[in-house]
């Protein structure tokens, strides 16, 4: 798309700015008890402010409530949609992104407020509008814009009850590496990701995957070393063999990584750098402790533990 | 009516945090919640339209995570709370298998209105942050 091309569909975008999506339409039910008895239900939601009349008769409303948070399932369309929406200015929009593109949806935010309580036998009415487009934004799942409906709900006495704000990113795809789902449609539990092994490295994993935590020693100097390397850093023979580690060892420098939690990680992992009693350091966790409890030159004890279905590592554990 | 207590605003302190709470991530409650919020979306019912946007199965709908987040902030605040505001950024599907697990603190009380702020987070185990965000309620001044 060259800069005319791209400036002709923005003005094509944000002319939806303001438009209805749908006009005022009362809800085709009136809010009532079956309704809420099956959310309530389903979401496990037992408060007696929904569902016990007797209780509700007594407290400061004096009357059941509808869940606020089925403010919006009032007015929704019914099973017709699984034949398709009828075409409205949001559809419109999104067939126009789709058109250039842009055929990624992510709903990114939802906001509701409340002004009001609704009861059995009141009547929502919805009115949505297209409230704004952002401008071309680069995020992690690719380029695009975001837009936002914006929904505000009123009773049969004209009174506002609350607003939805719903913002939706619609982008260009990038390649995504494909969705966790196993060859059977099953979910796939997410594992640590594999250690890289090549001919100077892999014996030092498939040791650990043994149990071993080996430390690289120079048969012509004796010197250890660690990562693995091919060469001595000291004499520059290429001659090595290893011993085992007795793993024990003290922090030497570490850190707590936050964010962003990464699927198959621990939260809040403990990453050292673990000076051991050998001489060489090690990068490892530090668990068996809070982050607090951790300190430079703490004294710590190795132990080769499987983490995952897939993954087998040194963790350092409080001597 | 005594049965059911509910918190005022002076039992309640910023830092407070409220238990978790953990969700066994059904199909039935994905289909279920999708029907009781009118959202007939085919893939929250319909395991070949969910898998063709890329999804191992059905996977929840908005209006049920609201539900449920809202659900757990009246839980631990008592009936005659209202609520005045639910506030979610959305992150990772919520797919059938999964466990969610609600988790909040409180990060402001308002004494004069009774109006409390509450940061939740709902984590699922598989994939992370489901949503998070801020539940606002309006606590009653006399317990």
């Amino acid at each position: 798309m060259n800069a005319d091309e791209l400036q002709a569909f923005e003005d094509e975008i944000y002319a939806f700015v303001g438009q209805e999506v749908y006009p005022p339409t009362p809800a085709p039910d009136d809010v009532n008890m079956p309704m809420i008895r099956q959310w309530a239900e389903i979401m496990g939601d037992t408060n007696p402010a929904y569902l016990d009349a007797d209780w509700a008769a007594n407290s400061s409303r004096g009357r059941t409530i509808a869940p606020p948070a089925m403010m919006y399932a009032w007015g929704q369309e019914g099973f017709q949609v699984t034949k398709g929406r009828s075409p409205n200015a949001q559809s419109n929009l999104v067939a126009l992104f789709n058109k250039h593109g842009y055929t990624g949806v992510l709903g990114t935010n939802v906001k509701q407020e409340y002004f009001k309580e609704v009861s059995p036998g009141d009547n929502v009415t919805i009115q949505m509008v297209i409230d704004n487009i952002s401008e071309r934004k680069t995020t992690s799942r690719g380029t695009g814009y975001f837009f936002e409906t914006l929904s505000t709900f009123t009773d049969q006495h004209g009174d506002v009850i609350g607003t939805q704000r719903f913002k939706v990113l619609k982008f260009i795809p990038q390649e995504q590496p494909a969705a966790a789902a196993s060859a059977d449609g099953g979910l796939e539990v997410p594992t640590r990701i594999a250690s890289v092994r090549g001919p100077d490295n892999g014996w030092w994993w498939d040791a650990v995957d043994e149990g071993k935590v080996l430390i690289q020693r120079c048969k012509s100097c004796q010197t250890l070393r660690h990562p693995p390397r091919p060469m001595c850093g000291e004499c520059q023979s290429m001659e090595w063999d290893s011993i085992e580690s007795t793993l024990k060892g003290e922090v030497l420098s570490y850190t707590c990584v936050r964010y962003p939690h990464v699927p198959g990680y621990p939260k809040d992992p403990i990453c050292a750098v673990i000076k051991l009693a050998e001489g060489t350091n090690l990068v490892a966790n530090v668990v068996g402790c809070e982050y607090e409890d951790v300190s430079i030159g703490m004294q710590v004890t190795g132990k080769v533990e499987q983490v995952d279905e897939k993954t087998t590592l040194p963790q350092f554990y409080p001597a | 009516m005594s049965e059911y207590k509910t918190r005022s605003p002076e039992d309640v302190s910023v830092g407070d945090k409220l238990d978790p709470v953990a969700i066994d991530i059904t199909t039935g409650l994905v289909v279920c919640g999708a029907l009781a919020t009118r959202d007939f979306e085919p893939v929250h019912h319909d395991k070949a339209e969910a898998q063709a946007t890329g999804l191992p199965d059905v996977f929840m709908n908005i209006l049920t995570s609201q539900g449920l987040m809202t659900r757990f902030a009246t839980d631990w605040s008592g009936p005659e709370a209202v609520v005045k505001s639910i506030d979610l950024q959305l992150g990772a599907p919520n797919v059938p298998g999964m466990v969610m697990t609600m988790s909040g603190e409180v990060t402001g009380v308002d004494s004069e209105s009774g109006v409390v702020d509450i940061k939740v987070l709902g984590e699922n185990n598989i994939w992370g942050m489901h949503m998070q965000g801020t539940v606002q309620l309006a606590l009653p001044k006399e317990a």
